[in-house]
């Protein structure tokens, strides 16, 4: 068994004014050529104005087993949502 | 192995989770709860051990079918009776070739190794649908096969975009949106052809009736005799039983023959008031088992000209590989001078 190109994931945007979404990945031996294979795998239905791609070892995760402790900040702090403050219902536009 | 892929998960199940302090019920239970929300599991969540393989088999085979469909219509390429037509075949067998990969890529997120999943296909210890094994004679071989191959395609893969796995969803979104046109483009084709002689209406006809039979059986063995279904189903990775599905295609398939003008090659096919679906004959099982043992008309083509073209290519990953390798010793050696 022959060792594979290197993994990289993929992350394409579908038009202008939105965010670079993730899609998949693929195998290439170079950055180039992870562009070029990400074209034409990922957008050959004009699916993408832009690319990135990025080698899948240089990605750092958060675990979803710790998702409690790395979250759980997040979750006790109701005072960061709008519905958390009561305005009478006759003041306008708020 | 952490960051290896978006999201991979450990190869070593509970790692992670023994580190936290978790134990295997308290996981199982989660799993449980995540499926039963109908909430998507992802690579990095925990996951019985069963799960995984059976997914990854199940990936693997999906991507090995997509891999090796590209041959049967491969071969009317240089012989499509127009450049139309060429056009069309060769963006569909491209498509082909980006499902099989965003297959792959799927079942990477489960800890396989791409290289090893080719070696299993080449070396035969994966298989892939025997649909893939019956040979296409003429070009209308080429338009029934995007009518009833793509079709039943579609019924197997509309509710695997809702499986519980996510990446495996997410490619089985991107796939069905394709593959509406791989059908279109087949029935589109034979509507033309029966449009055309008597001679090119027969040969629709003889294609309808060479793969009628086997495109039925790719929805997999009835239900009684289906011992790994119940499982799937319990996983959320099969929402629809063999025998459903396979109703659903031939509901789906008889209209649509009648305004082609062909005829199904089965006696017992009428529609059943009462059920609300056609009746139909019953396959012959004993041909589903002999072409997936590796005994159909082309196996040992399909494989060896699969082998062929890994080998063949070789060179080219390693050139490719030593190219990047210099470039990239190029590049640092820049950057150590300007330094």
């Amino acid at each position: 068994m022959t060792q594979d190109w290197p993994l990289y994931e993929v992350f394409v945007r579908g038009k202008r004014g939105l965010n670079h979404v993730h899609v998949g990945s693929l195998h290439a031996a170079d950055d180039a050529m992870a562009l070029t294979h990400a074209r034409d795998l990922y957008t050959r239905r004009n699916e993408g104005v832009s690319i990135w791609v990025v080698r899948s070892e240089h990605i750092a995760a958060s675990t979803r087993d710790e998702k409690d402790p790395f979250f759980a900040p997040s979750a006790d702090k109701v005072y960061r949502h709008p519905t958390f403050y009561d305005i009478p219902d006759d003041v306008p536009h708020i | 192995m952490v960051g290896r892929e978006v999201g991979v998960s450990m190869t070593s199940t509970g790692t992670e989770a023994s580190a936290a302090g978790w134990d295997e019920a308290r996981l199982s239970e989660q799993f449980d709860a995540t499926i039963a929300k109908d909430q998507r599991i992802e690579p990095r969540d925990w996951m019985p051990d069963g799960y995984r393989r059976t997914l990854i088999r199940q990936i693997a085979q999906h991507a090995h079918s997509e891999i090796i469909g590209m041959q049967p219509e491969g071969d009317w390429i240089t012989r499509a009776p127009s450049l139309r037509r060429k056009a069309i075949l060769f963006a569909k067998v491209q498509d082909e070739a980006g499902h099989g990969l965003y297959l792959y890529s799927a079942a990477e997120t489960l800890g396989a190794d791409r290289a090893e999943l080719t070696d299993a296909l080449i070396e035969g210890r994966q298989k892939y649908s025997s649909i893939f094994n019956y040979p296409t004679p003429t070009f209308a071989d080429v338009g029934v096969i995007g009518w009833f191959v793509d079709g039943a395609a579609i019924c197997n893969q509309v509710p695997l975009c809702r499986c519980s796995y996510g990446p495996y969803a997410r490619a089985m979104v991107r796939v069905c949106k394709e593959e509406s046109f791989h059908q279109r483009q087949g029935y589109e084709l034979l509507l033309t052809m029966m449009r055309g002689t008597d001679g090119q209406r027969a040969m629709v006809q003889d294609a309808v009736d060479r793969w009628w039979w086997p495109s039925l059986m790719m929805f997999g063995p009835p239900d009684d005799d289906s011992p790994n279904s119940a499982r799937s189903m319990a996983w959320k990775i099969k929402r629809h039983s063999n025998d459903e599905l396979r109703q659903r295609f031939v509901d789906m398939t008889v209209p649509q023959a009648e305004k082609l003008g062909v005829t199904l090659p089965d006696p017992e096919l009428s529609w059943n008031e009462e059920r609300g679906h056609h009746d139909f004959g019953t396959p012959d099982w004993s041909e589903l088992q002999r072409v997936i043992s590796g005994d159909g008309p082309r196996n040992a083509e399909r494989v060896s000209r699969r082998r062929a073209a890994h080998e063949e290519g070789a060179w080219v990953r390693e050139a490719a590989t030593a190219h990047a390798a210099k470039q990239a010793a190029r590049t640092k050696k820049s950057e150590g001078a300007a330094a």
